[in-house]
């Protein structure tokens, strides 16, 4: 049976005794007629996409229009001299997620999760985390499947481009994907995946896609920082035992329809929000020579 | 449903800043390359909605480009593109298109040489997937979930049975088909997703069979 949404997902795993993980992995071979192998080989090359995008923004990248670059560097300096407020892992892996999106922003290689403007949600956390839980090889292949298994419900019953739905279905998403990985590398439940998802999703809802000058910059770089921060939160309350009072698959119809609700001017148009105060503005002219 | 792999949620491996502006844009010239068969020698590129805003920050000139030079998504070519395709002979126009679209993220594909041109509408719809939405004036829904066949032919009796019973005779399966023609008696385009890759062999029989002018096959 195909999982369509994240109560019979989370049903499947509970019946057969499986992660969520497992269930996705299952899925795959049964769709797409692969072995367990090629499966594994072909997220381990996407996994390495993840793990050379972190390196690189650790030494530093910069976008060609100079708006994004740098910050990733500018963090963790931070972390080695002072003692952050926030916590070593949770700011840890707001920097990495914000330098894999300053490398995208700077046209390096990535890998879209699941698009490129939220791509550094799901890696960030991932080698945030893998810090303190020291999981196999494996188990961080099997990170991307659950945070995939999730992706899949939104992508089909909802969207994860903010020109469709705006950045709730983009970092939004990104976030609640990592949040449900997280929870299951940690040894929670797939229930408990469930509710970080829907934790994470809700706290997101209504966020607007506005990028200044219509590139993948500003506010998207920092956009991951609140993905992944709001990820590791959400982890930490579901294992804490704390439940979504609305079901993950309402909170992700919730999140359609306010997408839906959404004029063009806030779905990446670059017309409205941040894009249209005076400096978004002024940037705009800048960059391509032209007032708008 | 839209999306069937996890593949297309973790993934693609892709050269930033956009999924659906930079990678699904490279998606669709790809795809208006191959159904055209070869390189073709102009281009006449209509944006619309957040593509027509947005294409220069996003890179979406520089994608469509790369998708019509051939170029996988995680080509490291492809910011370069627009200048290779100036040094590989095609010439490429861009419109932003003010007309309204169904889809936010929307681009109009004519490509053409000198003797025959091509016309496609494509949709990004997220995280570098696409869709192929429109096909010489034909309406249709090609996912690319599948490997899929698009046959134009002429609407005659048997037409349609004649392919099919090319396809039976070599066991394979189709998973949706459609059909649709200009009018009564004229040019029609049959989209048939398989469940299996077509080898060149089959389609060389395809394309001898009756009433059928033009067939490309399209690999997922």
């Amino acid at each position: 049976m195909l999982f369509r949404t994240v109560s019979e997902l989370v049903e499947i795993a509970e019946k057969d005794g499986i992660s969520i993980s497992e269930v996705m992995i299952r899925q795959e071979i049964d769709v797409k007629e692969k072995t367990r192998k090629e499966l594994y080989d072909e997220m381990e090359k996407n996994l390495q996409v993840m793990e050379s995008a972190i390196s690189d923004s650790l030494k530093g990248v910069q976008s060609v229009t100079g708006l994004t670059g740098g910050d990733a560097v500018l963090i963790q300096n931070y972390m080695e001299q002072k003692t952050p407020l926030s916590g070593n892992l949770l700011l840890d892996a707001v920097s990495k997620a914000m330098g894999t999106n300053e490398v995208n922003a700077a046209m390096g290689t990535i890998c879209a999760t699941p698009t490129a403007g939220s791509a550094g949600c799901v890696p960030g956390t991932l080698f945030a985390v893998k810090n303190q839980l020291n999981p196999t090889r494996e188990q961080m292949i099997r990170y991307l499947f659950t945070a995939g298994a999730f992706g899949l419900v939104v992508a089909n019953n909802a969207f994860i481009s903010g020109a469709a739905g705006g950045c709730q279905a983009e970092v939004g998403s990104a976030g609640a994907m990592a949040a449900a990985a997280i929870v299951e590398m940690a040894g929670g439940t797939p229930q408990q995946s469930a509710e970080a998802f829907a934790i994470t999703l809700k706290n997101m809802l209504g966020l607007v896609c506005d990028p200044v000058a219509g590139l993948v910059e500003v506010p998207c770089v920092k956009r991951n920082a609140l993905g992944s921060s709001q990820a590791i939160v959400s982890a930490d309350l579901a294992l804490a035992g704390v439940t979504s009072r609305i079901p993950c698959d309402e909170v992700i119809g919730a999140m359609y329809r306010i997408g839906k609700q959404m004029p063009s001017a806030l779905r990446e148009t670059g017309e409205g929000g941040l894009a249209d105060t005076p400096t978004g503005r002024l940037l705009k002219e800048k960059i391509f020579g032209m007032s708008v | 449903m839209k999306y069937n792999s996890v593949f297309d949620i973790i993934g693609p491996v892709m050269i930033g800043p956009s999924s659906s502006h930079t990678a699904g844009a490279a998606r669709i010239g790809l795809a208006a390359r191959t159904l055209f068969g070869k390189q073709p020698k102009w281009a006449k590129i209509h944006l619309y909605e957040s593509f027509a805003k947005t294409y220069k920050g996003h890179g979406t000139d520089f994608a469509l480009a790369g998708g019509l030079l051939g170029f996988a998504t995680d080509d490291s070519r492809m910011n370069n593109a627009l200048n290779l395709a100036n040094e590989k002979g095609l010439q490429i126009e861009f419109i932003e298109d003010s007309a309204s679209s169904n889809h936010p993220n929307t681009a109009r594909l004519i490509v053409g040489d000198d003797n025959e041109k091509l016309e496609l509408v494509g949709i990004s719809i997220g995280g570098g997937k696409v869709e192929i939405t429109e096909l010489n004036g034909f309406d249709l829904r090609l996912s690319g979930n599948h490997p899929a066949i698009l046959i134009m032919h002429n609407d005659r009796f048997g037409a349609i049975a004649s392919v099919t019973k090319i396809l039976a005779k070599y066991q394979i399966n189709i998973g949706h088909m459609e059909v649709n023609r200009k009018d009564v008696g004229k040019e029609a385009l049959m989209v048939i997703e398989v469940d299996q890759n077509i080898d060149d062999t089959i389609l060389r029989e395809l394309q001898e069979a009756d009433h059928i002018n033009r067939i490309t096959k399209i690999v997922s």
